[in-house]
């Protein structure tokens, strides 16, 4: 499989009054053409920095300070603004986590997405009218024409996902990044969206990365799946394998914590403790400290292991299947 | 819509009888106009005589009631020191100030939102500092000191503007205003910066804020992430969103503009209302003070009406009318 996207260490930090604050730290990665990757990590682990820093879209006072990210073979980070503008919303767009809030509340659906046509492509407003409808009707959303008048509080969350997906579907992009798509939305919302996207992806041979702290989400929906802890990527693999043969501790105590996963009776097992604050991570693993099979050697840098498929960083990784 | 023209017309009347009674009441407490207006050595019949004929021997009461039964038949009274209707000495000054609150206003409109959107948008570069401290003199600089130190540069040092009077008038299309003559133009240039100096600074530091609010926000991420040029995003995305802010504030500020251009029309000696009220209740001029006060209070309602009808053009959430 030719990748769609290389990611090679990147490290995106945050210049901060209180000191530097590596939100992803040597992070690499690659996504194949119709691939569905998906992200996992905590609140705080660097997986929506990942998705933000692709686009080039980190705020100061963040900043990506190394890597590579190939792009179909161009390096994004090296391209200038106006060509980058190019590729954002043409061939990567991206879905935010929260519906209420990624439209614009007072310029009309129609006009958002006419300007996304219009953005990239030097068409008529009638035809980037046209597109509009038919990605309206594509995901579902009912009586598209009228919808394109409406206003973003004349649709439910549910619905107003929906439209921020037919703007990222417009220019049928290579690739999306969605972030967290589902998280804002109702259990049974969820589903519908979940369906609806890996649908739209396969359809239209649309890689995906999938930023989600739910394992079971993207358990149902990813082909591979990579877990980040403190900015970094501590396990990845395919989604079977992972997911059954844990390597790494932090996914094996993830597992632990979903309801689902764990055997009808037996207790939730939390993992311990807190994620460390991103300002002040101990050096060598940063999960050590909540970690049941730390000895002193984790003080030091585990270094990335790649066997059979699966890349790990762990002194001490599981062997065999989930405890 | 109609419901919302129908209730706010209510509403309105309302406020009118109110403001009304409390004027009314206001300006009897003040003083005695027959003071004023006799001279000291009329005779005691005399006195009798003009006291009788501009009902001031009546009760309060009375005199607060035939006010009102004349009003609603369209007449505010007599000034007693002008003997004219009071409402045509207002009309007659009115259009003056008009025309300065409103070229006061689109000075501070046309070069404070641009300013704001400066500032706000490279926050604590040297542009945005020399904006922000210059928006402080605007500030907290007294009007009347700004308005004698325009006076002082322009007319007195470079004698370039004159410093008095409103200058020769034009008609364009059946407008008369001094806008439309050189002449004119030059008279209005000072009084119109004095009074818009403060409201300058205000649309400049709202532009900032709404500007840096706006900016942090999911929808402009979202809207760069769709690839929309820098442009589009700062004067469509954010720009309409700070317009909500900004319509309101202006709304009330147009208002009080209008209503207290008198500092600015003191020092310039600019022929309008704010001067007409303060010589009036210099001179207890009851039915002109009565009259200016309902006038105003009918512009501030009829702005009000304009700031809300543009809140719904501007933001589709709101829909006038709906019962809440």
């Amino acid at each position: 499989m030719t990748p769609v996207l290389e990611v090679k260490n990147l490290s995106t930090h945050f210049m901060t009054r209180r000191g530097i604050l590596k939100a992803v730290d040597d992070v690499s990665f690659t996504v194949g053409e119709r691939e569905i990757v998906g992200l996992v990590g905590e609140s705080g682990s660097g997986k929506s920095i990942t998705g933000f820093s692709i686009l080039g879209l980190v705020d100061p006072p963040g900043r990506v300070v190394a890597g590579q990210i190939l792009f179909n073979g161009d390096d994004l980070l090296k391209m200038p603004p106006a060509a980058m503008r190019t590729i954002r919303g043409k061939r990567i767009a991206m879905i935010f986590q929260d519906p209420m809030m990624t439209l614009n509340p007072v310029l009309s659906v129609g006009t958002q997405m006419i300007e996304t046509v219009q953005a990239h492509d030097s068409v008529s407003r009638a035809e980037a009218r046209q597109r509009s409808r038919d990605a309206l009707g594509l995901v579902g959303i009912p009586s598209p024409e009228e919808r394109l008048d409406s206003y973003p509080h004349q649709f439910s969350g549910g619905m107003r996902q929906r439209v921020a997906i037919a703007i990222a579907l417009l220019h049928r992009p290579d690739l999306i990044i969605a972030d967290e798509p589902t998280t804002a939305l109702d259990v049974t919302i969820q589903s519908q969206i979940l369906f609806e996207i890996k649908r739209l992806a396969g359809e239209f041979g649309m890689a995906l990365i999938w930023i989600s702290h739910d394992l079971g989400v993207v358990a149902a929906l990813a082909d591979r799946i990579m877990v980040m802890y403190a900015g970094r990527v501590v396990e990845a693999g395919q989604v079977d394998g992972v997911l059954t043969e844990p390597r790494h501790p932090y996914t094996s105590g993830l597992l632990s914590a979903v309801p689902a996963a764990v055997p009808r009776g037996e207790p939730l097992r939390p993992i311990p403790g807190f994620a460390p604050s991103p300002l002040s991570r101990p050096s060598g693993c940063a999960f050590r400290d909540r970690c049941a099979r730390a000895t002193e050697i984790c003080a030091t840098e585990p270094m990335l292991e790649i066997a059979a498929g699966r890349e790990f960083r762990c002194f001490h990784p599981h062997v065999g299947r989930a405890a | 819509m109609t419901v919302f023209v129908i209730r706010r017309f209510m509403q309105s009347i309302a406020v009118l009888a109110v403001t009304a009674v409390i004027v009314f009441i206001g300006i009897y407490a003040i003083g005695d106009p027959a003071e004023m207006l006799i001279a000291p050595d009329a005779s005691p019949a005399e006195r009798a005589q003009v006291i009788a004929s501009l009902g001031l021997d009546k009760p309060l009461w009375e005199q607060f009631f035939t006010f009102v039964w004349n009003a609603l038949h369209g007449d505010l009274g007599r000034s007693f020191v002008f003997n004219r209707p009071s409402i045509s000495l207002i009309f007659e000054r009115l259009p003056a100030t008009l025309e300065l609150t409103l070229v006061g206003l689109f000075i501070a409109l046309v070069i404070g939102i641009p300013l704001g959107l400066l500032s706000g948008l490279k926050p604590n570069s040297a542009t945005d500092e020399v904006i922000m401290t210059g928006s402080i003199f605007g500030f907290s600089l007294p009007s009347f000191w700004q308005g004698m130190m325009l006076i002082m540069i322009f007319s007195v040092w470079l004698g370039w503007l004159p410093s008095t009077g409103r200058g020769q008038m034009g008609e364009f299309l059946g407008i008369h205003s001094s806008l439309f003559t050189l002449d004119g133009l030059t008279h209005l240039i000072l009084p119109a910066i004095n009074l818009s100096l403060f409201k300058l600074s205000l649309v400049i530091r709202l532009t900032r804020t709404g500007v840096r609010e706006t900016m942090p926000l999911d929808f402009v991420k979202f809207a760069r992430a769709k690839g929309l040029s820098e442009r589009r995003i700062v004067f469509v995305h954010v720009f309409k969103n700070i317009l909500i802010p900004l319509i309101t504030v202006i709304g009330l500020e147009l208002g009080s503009m209008l209503a207290f251009a008198v500092v600015t029309e003191t020092i310039f000696a600019w022929p309008g209302i704010g001067k007409l009220l303060i010589d009036s209740i210099m001179r207890l001029d009851r039915p002109v003070v009565v009259a200016y006060l309902l006038v105003i209070v009918s512009l501030f309602i009829f702005i009000n009406f304009v700031v809300d009808v543009l809140y719904s053009l501007v933001d589709p959430r709101v829909r006038l009318g709906e019962a809440s």
